[in-house]
Parts: structure tokens; sequence; C-alpha cells
């Protein structure tokens, strides 16, 4: 019997540390193991006892990455708690705030993590010595980003101007004047963006996969909806916790996610643009079906694709609620503890982001939930490589082990959410 | 300029004197997670040196996000990053690289919540030429990045150090316009 074993102790490129471990046996795989060690639910012990308005900037520091998402979906569920809607300007603001950080998050993985694999670089660094242009691009667009993260939220890092009910402060028609002048140009790199990653070399590589995302009547989902799939899934966000459970798998220290009854589902950019294509801005819809996507993409490799058609709608989406904006009379609406329980899931650039709060009558958090997309995603990963792998099992070790993390990067795993560090291994033996 | 520079009375290289055209020509970055123990040692130290104020220069704390820190230091002329390391030193320790000499190792700044951090940025910044003028990273080894707030002991007494190693360093970039307020 012949036995390899590959080891791969660092996955490069993606956000934070785990660890992936393969064994293979006579060219088949078989074990796999996607570990993430978790600090277990650090961040719902500590909010614990804590006041419902200081949920937003503790959950921001979860991810400096997707701060906004955790921001959003705090917020949302303890308006749910308190029976307030924060509707008009103020929720345009959230949607363009979402934007901000769309840009930004997916502009850092198309450009930086993503690119180099199919292009055929260790990294962004040795890929930005033959296209420094392109890398250029991919800095100044995802700036865009971070500044309209950074005008709304207060800064670019950490936002602290998110509030339950709304704002600290809202910006003027004047103050949002010169970030449109560069969404203007964001827009037309983005649209550069799709075409440029649609010339990507991508493996024929699809599953029969559960999309799970947020779909609204009337817009391409950022912070409501209720929660879709491809096979029939149609639920509130309140009844998240009676569909999707978590499970304790004895390698990882994360819980996988799984839809009850079912198994794994798939969220983030491949799951929002198949059950809200029709939702996509004019422009956006053009430019994908210019380059050969139809309404449906099931290829995770293409994700990067999905990710560009993404930030051109938010670039656009962006600069539609900028024309359209009008300073609120009052920042944020008046809240008003009360005991209950509140509900949110908005959507994150790695896919929807859940959270469950329990309050008092004085608006202290007697417990809380927080489900990010990494740890949705996990399994899905986890399947993806038992597939994958199978197809490319003569490519040497050194290979396989690049198709291995390029196909984890499909996902933009922000290990950082599910936790702080991912360290990858692979192993043959 | 960087091989002529005069060696400092602590042995390493100062930041070159230079003339000084922006409003804050020196930027000093704290990075690092409030939330992960020891990482927040260079936020630990940036808030420290905020309580005192200079002229001319410019205290920030980020996350480490890259394309942030590129950003932010496109305005300044000499930069100074503080940041939490791993790279099996005791604890405490502190390491100190001009940038211009010496290339970072990716994986010293690999305790980072990005993939694309504090190394990967000034890589980058190398490659598309791009690099400040002067730029000094102190690495500062840590202990624990487990989730939790507060630094361990070794980390706590190595904050010290590093102020006065900043502060020698901002004094020898600009030495006429340098004045502490106490």
């Amino acid at each position: 019997m012949k036995s390899r074993r590959i080891k791969v102790d660092c996955l490069a490129r993606v956000e934070g540390e785990g660890a992936l471990y393969v064994k293979i046996k006579d060219n088949t795989v078989v074990d796999i193991k996607f570990k993430i060690f978790e600090p277990p639910r650090f961040f719902e012990a500590f909010l614990r006892g804590r006041t419902y308005n200081e949920a937003p900037d503790i959950t921001a520091r979860i991810c400096g990455i997707c701060p906004i998402a955790y921001q959003m979906s705090s917020v949302h569920a303890m308006e749910d708690a308190f029976g307030v809607t924060v509707d008009g300007q103020l929720r345009a603001l959230r949607r363009l705030i979402y934007c901000g950080e769309w840009i930004e998050s997916h502009v850092l993985h198309v450009y930086m993590l993503h690119a180099p694999d199919f292009l055929g670089y260790p990294d962004a660094i040795q890929m930005a010595k033959d296209h420094p242009d392109i890398v250029q691009r991919g800095l100044q667009l995802k700036k865009t980003g971070n500044d309209l993260v950074a005008l709304l939220g207060g800064r670019e890092i950490h936002p602290i101007n998110v509030r339950v009910g709304g704002f600290y402060k809202v910006p003027t028609r004047q103050e949002l004047a010169p970030v449109a002048e560069k969404l203007k140009w964001a827009r037309d790199a983005a649209l550069e963006t799709v075409r440029w990653t649609a010339t990507l070399h991508f493996p024929d590589f699809e599953q029969d996969y559960e999309f799970v995302a947020l779909r609204h009547p009337e817009e391409y989902p950022f912070n409501e909806g209720r929660l879709v799939s491809n096979k029939g899934l149609d639920i509130s966000v309140h009844d998240y916790d009676n569909y999707f459970i978590e499970e304790h798998v004895q390698h990882s220290n994360a819980l996988h996610s799984v839809h009850k009854g079912r198994g794994s589902y798939f969220v983030g950019p491949l799951a929002r643009y198949n059950l809200n294509f029709d939702k996509l801005s004019p422009l956006a819809q053009e430019t994908a079906r210019s380059v050969g996507l139809s309404h449906v993409c099931r290829n995770p490799f293409q994700s990067i694709i999905i990710r560009s058609v993404e930030v051109l709608y938010a670039c656009d989406e962006a600069l539609r609620i900028i024309e359209q904006y009008e300073k609120p009379d009052k920042p944020a609406l008046e809240i008003q503890p009360r005991v209950s329980t509140g509900y949110g899931c908005t959507e994150a650039p790695r896919g929807i982001l859940y959270h469950r709060y329990r309050i008092d009558d004085e608006g202290v958090i007697l417990d809380a939930k927080i489900v990010p997309p990494t740890s949705q995603n996990q399994k899905t990963i986890e399947n993806d490589l038992w597939q994958f792998i199978p197809q490319h099992i003569k490519l040497p070790n050194d290979q396989l082990t690049l198709q291995c993390e390029q196909a984890i990067r499909n996902y933009d795993p922000c290990i950082s959410c599910a936790t702080h560090f991912l360290k990858l291994k692979i192993e043959r033996e | 300029m960087e091989k002529n520079s005069p060696q400092s009375h602590q042995g390493h290289k100062e930041i070159p004197k230079h003339e000084i055209q922006n409003e804050y020509p020196i930027l000093i970055v704290g990075i690092g997670n409030t939330y992960r123990s020891d990482d927040a040692v260079g936020l630990c130290v940036a808030q420290h040196l905020k309580r005192q104020t200079f002229d001319c220069v410019n205290v920030i704390e980020e996350s480490g996000d890259g394309a942030a820190l590129m950003d932010s230091w496109k305005d300044s002329d000499a930069i100074i990053l503080m940041d939490a390391v791993h790279s099996g030193a005791q604890p405490g320790t502190i390491h100190r690289f001009d940038v211009h000499t010496q290339t970072i190792p990716t994986k010293f700044f690999h305790y980072s919540t990005h993939a694309f951090g504090v190394a990967e940025a000034i890589e980058l910044a190398r490659a598309l030429k791009q690099l400040p003028q002067n730029l000094i990273v102190y690495g500062i080894e840590g202990k624990s990045f487990e989730a939790g707030i507060g630094l361990s002991l070794e980390v706590e007494k190595a904050v010290e150090e590093v102020m006065m190693r900043v502060k020698q360093d901002i004094l020898n970039c600009s030495p006429r316009k340098y004045t502490e307020y106490h």
C-alpha cells in the first residue's frame, strides 16, 4: 500500500489562521479536517452584562475587515428587540456605509489575496512587480471604500459613528460630494475589474450547493430581507435558530453551522448573486452578462468575478443613494429598552451574519449569539475539498497544496471572525 | 542617504534629518487589536504617546489593514510603526527594523487578523517604489494572543522602553522642531 502526506503549516492569504489536514492513501483521500482554533465564544461571554448600546462598538472589534457588518447586525437585532424601525434617509445611510465595506473588503480579496492564485504568483507583492498598474488600481479602488466608511463611520478602521437607532452624526450633502466624485472613478475601475477577472482561468468545478442569502422585495440585500435558499428555504430572520444549528466538531474549536436535516450550506457573494441577480442594478447585470456570466454561477472559483460584480453594484448603489440624499432632521431615533429578544441578520461581505440578543428592562444584555459567515461556510469548504482533491490527486504535493489553498480562498474565509488564526496543514502519507 | 546616517547612542541608525514639508512630518502608528491580549501593545504605546504633545508629530491607531497603512503614511516624511510580533524570542523583546535597509519577514507580524498586514504593506510599497522616505518598525514580542483584554507582565514592561526609543527617534528626526509638553 502506498500512502502520502502533505503538510502545509501555514495557509497564506486568508484572513487569520487555522489549519487544514489532508491524508491520502493509494491516491484516495481518506481524511480531511478543516480546523479552526476558536477561543470559545469570547465575545458572546464578554457582551453579557453590557448595555445594548455598547454592542455595535464591541462586536465591531471582532473583525478589522468587516466591522460595519457587525455593527449593522447588532443594531438591527437591538431595534428588533425594542420595536423600532429605522427608515428613510437613515436607512439609506446604512446601505451607503455597507457599500463602503463591501468595496474595501471585496477589493482586498480580489486583488491582494485571490488574484495571485490565478496568475501564478505566491503573493500580491510578487504580482505587483509584474503588474504594478493592476495592483495600483486595486489599492485605489479599495481606498474609495475606506473613504466612504471613514466619512460615515467616523474613521476607517473600527468605525464609531453607528448607533442603535441610527448614527451619532449624519453628513450633509456637501460632505458627501467629494466621495461621490471618487465613486464615479471607482465605478469605472470596478467595471474594468469585472472584465479583468473574467479573463482568468477557472477550474471546471461545481457542486449541488444550497445557497442561502437574504432576499428583499425591492433591493439587492444588505441589511434586511427574508432568508431564502435555492432549495426552498424562505424564512424570517426570527426563525434562524429553528432552521440552522451549530454543531461542535471534534477537530475544530469553532462550531460548524448546518441547515437542520440538510447539512452544509453556502453563504456569501455567490449565494447573494444567485438568489438576487434580478435586484442588481442594470449596469451590474449588463456587465455580468457581457463577460459571459448567466444569472446563476455555481463555480466557487468564479467567486472572484462575482465579488467584482458586487463591487460594481456597490459603487453604483452608493452613487444612487448620494444623489437622492437629503440630510435627516435627527441622526437617530429614540430608543426605549424593554425586556425582549432581538434578532438581526445582515449581509457581511462574506455572507450572512446573524446576531441574537436577550435584553432586560434596563437594556442590559443577558445573553448573545453571533454566527459569522465563515463558520457557516466551513462545512462547505470541507466538502469542496473532498470533491476537489480527488480530481487533482496526481499533482505533486506542492502544487496540490497550492490548489487546495486556492479552493479555500474561494470563500474569502475570515478566520478572524471565527477565530484569530488560520493555520493550514495538508498532509499526504 | 540611509547609508551615511549616523549611529545613535543606542546603536541603531537615526532617522535622517531632512527638510520638513508636511503639517505632521512624523507619523506614529500603533497597530493591534484591543481584544487580543498582547496584540494590543502597539495601541497601548500609541495611547501613552498621545497623552504627550509633540510638535510635528501625529499619533494614530490602526488595526493593521495593510492598504489603509500604505495610505496613512502617504502624507508624512517619517513613519514609526509599532506592532506586536511573534518570532520565538523572549516575550517583551523589542525588535527594531529600518525598512530601507531590512526586509520585513512576513511571518514576524503573523499575529494579525489581516492577511494583508504590516509586513505585506511594507513589502508591497517597496515593490511599487512607494516606501516613505523614512520608515522604522518596532515589533514587540508578545506572549499571549488569546481573546482577552490586558497585556502580559513581560510585554507591559516593554511599553516604557519602546516609548523612550520612539521619542529618541523623534528627536533624531527633527531636533529643532521637537517639543514635549508635560
